[in-house]
This record gives C-alpha cells, sequence and structure tokens, in this order.
C-alpha cells in the first residue's frame, strides 16, 4: 500500500494545479484516451467470444476439449514482453500471413485481445457449470426458442460473470504495458498509450508528469475493484433471494 | 447444426488469437536453423538476464508464499477490525497497472523520496538495483497464493484443526499436522501461478530496473538492437517455462477439470 500512497503524495507534491496541467497535457489526455476506448472495445470483444468460449467448453463435447481449457491461460502463463514481440512478428511488414498491423492502433487492439482473453471465460464457465440445464429444458418444453431460452435463461445467470469479466479484462487492458512496447511503435498522439506514456516520463526524468498520469491509472483500477466487487455482492444476493 | 456452428466460432477465434501467435515464436526462433537459437542462448547477455530472474524468483516465490498462507489463514480464520479491507486490498495488485507499481517504487525509493533518505545514508542502492526489482517482482505476483488458499481454507472447514485442538495439539501442530496438507494442492497451485508471474514480469522491472536485466528485460533488448535471433531465442525460453506452467496446472487440477 505504501508504495500506492507515494504515488499520490507525488502527484500531488506541486500541488493540484501542477498535477492537473500535468494531466491535462494533450499528449498525456491523448495516451490516456486511447488506452480506455481500446481497452473498452477489446474487453467488449472478449466478452462476446469469452462467452461463446465458455458455453463450447462447458457444455459441447468434442476431442481436444480438456486441452483447450489449458490452452485458454495461456496469455496468463506467458511473459507479455513474449506476447508482443510475437504479435509484432505476426503483423510486421515481413509478416508470414500477409497482416500488416504493426505500429497502428489495431495491432494495440490485437495485442489487447489476446492478453484479456482469459478474463471472461475464467468468470462465466464456473457459472455455466453450476447452471442446471433443467431451467433451459422446462423454457424449451414450454415452446421457447433457442433465443429466447438464451435470453430470458442462461443471459440473466451468467450476465454478473460475463460483467464482473469485462471489468477484469478493462483492468488489464487499460493498464497493459508488456504487450504494447514494442508493437505499438510508441508514436505520441497516435500510438502511445497511457502505461507507455508513464514509462517514457520516467525514463526522461519527468517526475510530476509520470506520478500524474500513474495516479489517473490508479484511480481506474481503484474504481474497477469497486464495480467488481459490488457485481459480485449483487450476484450473490440474488442467489439468497 | 448450431452447436457445430457454435464450437466453429470458439475454436476459429481461439487459433486466430492464441494459436497463431504461440506456432509464430517456433517459426521465427529456427528460421534461421539451430545454431543461432544455441549461439544467442549461450550469450554472456542472456545468461546474466537468465540469472537476475532467477534471483528474483527465488527471493520473490518464498515470501509471497509464506505472505499468501498467512494472509489466507488470517481472513479465513481470524476476525480482526479492517478485514474487509485486507480482503479487497489483496487484489489491488491484479488491477493495479504494473507500470504504476514501477512509478510507485521509483518516487518511494528515488530521489527525494520518503525513503530515499535513510537507504542512503545507509549506504544502500535499491533503485536501479536488484533490491527494487525484488520488490516490483513481489509486489505484482503477491496475490496468487492467498487467492488460491482463501476458497479451499472456506470449504475445508474448521472441525479437523478444533478437533485437533481438544485433542491437545498446539497451534503450530494444528498447522502443520492438519491445515497444511489440508491445503497444499492450492498452495502448490498458487506457487506455480506465482512463479509464472515473477519470472514473466515485465511492466514494474522496467521501470526500477537500471543496467540490470532480466529475461524480459533482454528480450526488448535484443529487439531493440536489432538482435533477431536473441529476442526470439529467449522469447522461446520463457514461452516453454509458460507452456511447463500451463501442463502443470493441468496435473495439479484434476478433479477440477469438467470431464
Amino acid at each position: 500500500m505504501l508504495p500506492l500512497a507515494a504515488v499520490v503524495a507525488a502527484s500531488r507534491e506541486d500541488g493540484l494545479s501542477a498535477f492537473w496541467s500535468a494531466v491535462s497535457n494533450p499528449e498525456a489526455v491523448a495516451a490516456l484516451k486511447l488506452s480506455v476506448v481500446v481497452a473498452i472495445l477489446a474487453a467488449l470483444v472478449n466478452a462476446v467470444f469469452g462467452t461463446i468460449t465458455a458455453w463450447v467448453l462447458v457444455r459441447d463435447r468434442f476431442h481436444g476439449r480438456s486441452v483447450l481449457n489449458s490452452v485458454i491461460d495461456l496469455p496468463f502463463a506467458l511473459p507479455t514482453i513474449v506476447a508482443g514481440l510475437v504479435l509484432l512478428a505476426l503483423y510486421s511488414p515481413r509478416s508470414p500471413i500477409g497482416v500488416h498491423l504493426a505500429f497502428t492502433r489495431w495491432a494495440i487492439f490485437m495485442a489487447l485481445l489476446f492478453v484479456t482473453l482469459p478474463f471472461v471465460v475464467r468468470t462465466v464457465q464456473p457459472v455455466l457449470l453450476e447452471l442446471d440445464t433443467e431451467m433451459e429444458e422446462a423454457a424449451r418444453s414450454l415452446g421457447a426458442s433457442e433465443l429466447t431460452v438464451f435470453r430470458r435463461v442462461v443471459l440473466p445467470n451468467i450476465l454478473p460473470g460475463i460483467l464482473s469479466g469485462i471489468a477484469l479484462a478493462f483492468a488489464r487492458a487499460v493498464g497493459e504495458i508488456g504487450s504494447l512496447v514494442l508493437i505499438s511503435g510508441n508514436n505520441p498522439f497516435h500510438t502511445e498509450v497511457a502505461s507507455v506514456y508513464v514509462l517514457n516520463q520516467v525514463h526522461s526524468g519527468n517526475r510530476s508528469a509520470a506520478a500524474s498520469v500513474a495516479v489517473v491509472l490508479l484511480f481506474i483500477s481503484f474504481v474497477i475493484l469497486l464495480v467488481v466487487g459490488g457485481i459480485r455482492r449483487l450476484a450473490t444476493r440474488h442467489e439468497h433471494a | 447444426m448450431r452447436r457445430l456452428g457454435l464450437r466453429g466460432v470458439a475454436l476459429a477465434y481461439l487459433a486466430v488469437v492464441l494459436l497463431g501467435p504461440l506456432a509464430m515464436i517456433f517459426y521465427k526462433t529456427f528460421e534461421h536453423g539451430f545454431g543461432p537459437f544455441w549461439d544467442a542462448l549461450t550469450a554472456h547477455e542472456t545468461a546474466g538476464a537468465f540469472e537476475n530472474t532467477l534471483i528474483i524468483t527465488a527471493i520473490a516465490v518464498p515470501l509471497n508464499t509464506l505472505f499468501g498462507i498467512v494472509c489466507a489463514l488470517a481472513i479465513v480464520r481470524r476476525r480482526f477490525p479492517g478485514k474487509g479491507l485486507v480482503n479487497a486490498f489483496i487484489d489491488l495488485p491484479l488491477a493495479v497497472s504494473p507500470v504504476v507499481v514501477g512509478v510507485s517504487l521509483f518516487l518511494l525509493y528515488g530521489r527525494g523520496g520518503w525513503f530515499y533518505g535513510w537507504f542512503e545514508s545507509h549506504g544502500i542502492q535499491i533503485l536501479f538495483s536488484l533490491p527494487a526489482m525484488v520488490i516490483a517482482t513481489m509486489f505484482v505476483s503477491l496475490p496468487f497464493v492467498a487467492r488460491e488458499v482463501v476458497p479451499t481454507l472456506r470449504e475445508v472447514g474448521e472441525e479437523q484443526e478444533q478437533a485437533a485442538h481438544t485433542l491437545g495439539a498446539s497451534g503450530w501442530q494444528t498447522f502443520w499436522r492438519i491445515t497444511l496438507p489440508s491445503i497444499r494442492w492450492a498452495v502448490i497451485y498458487g506457487v506455480v501461478l506465482t512463479t509464472a508471474r515473477c519470472l514473466g514480469e515485465y511492466g514494474a522491472v522496467a521501470v526500477v530496473h537500471g543496467y540490470k536485466t532480466t529475461a524480459t528485460l533482454q528480450v526488448q533488448d535484443y529487439y531493440e538492437n536489432f538482435n533477431q535471433a536473441g529476442a526470439y531465442a529467449v522469447s522461446l525460453m520463457l514461452a516453454a517455462i509458460a507452456v511447463i506452467v500451463l501442463v502443470s496446472m493441468v496435473l495439479l487440477r484434476p478433479k477440477e477439470a469438467p470431464a
């Protein structure tokens, strides 16, 4: 905790106005905006595909499913810098698959998709496992279409899981650095994300700028922890009702 | 039919996002044969980087394991003021950007920081040296053991411990004979996750490392100095460790896999 308190202190030691001018520096604003927008997009895309993946892992039966289940955790286990290097090789001008995304915002998006992939899968999967199929069968026998079953029976049950997965994925994505430092090109105003901006400010000896943007990131993390806690509480209250 | 469709979508997505990159490491590492790979791996810098990574991991993992177990015991078995707060903040390192962790250490131990004067007057260098890298790594890998042990402790319950207690076992004896054996798989699982995180940490260490490198920093260093072979060789080693971690996670958790 103490280290984090020091960031807050350091960001304010030159007064609140200095903090504001550091945070409202156009480059810092652009970096923060980029981080937040791309992180939201990545979290939402992974919410859709993560839910589908969790569904397939729990309800479907096919060979290699257990292998697939463990492969999901790859982005957690693989060092992010390695992920960044590999994505760079995959999308660079000499790409073997002919896709040239490196040093663009798309590259940042793809890297964030990779590192946040497990979150929604891992929050939805346990809920789906516990969910009784009887409810769905009852709905079906009463004439509900597949879409209605999913929308009215399955979705309400897994929604807290999806939401907390999105929140965790967003938290991870907004502060992500390892996978982005190589691939994003770190072009100010264009592909420089907030975390890389902070790192650059530290390396150029600009303490208060680094601390100020770090505090904004820290604040986002706190908010997300609170949101996840709130979702968890809502979900368990629902259970007891 | 629909089921097959969903399966197809899920598999295709995973193939594009996950397996493509993994295959790419192998392809890139051995693009020019085995020779460059071996040369890069046995290079002086590579060895030094891996040595630093191993030292950091060897310090951080045992300390975090101990802390994790104590913390989990405190959260589950004890009541104390501020317990809810501890419970909430234990997850903080997972939500906070590693760069923020690095910057905070930088500000704390750097020139003008709260701890700077004390360590400076005792001639101990923290920042831009191994101690700061160890602290940074410990911070980001802090929650894993506690997070694994807490649910297991809850599930196991207190009855056996109370039984041991009534039979005259001391606190230590109860812990060693009853509690620890029942949570050992959770502890091992947590240690595996902690180790993986320590070996792969980049963001926090990148801020405070100075001239010392770790394996992950060496990847960046090689890449930026146009030593592609070196970057991919170190990457392959790290990826291999990641795969070992994944495999051991499967082996350690056979029951929970939905068969």
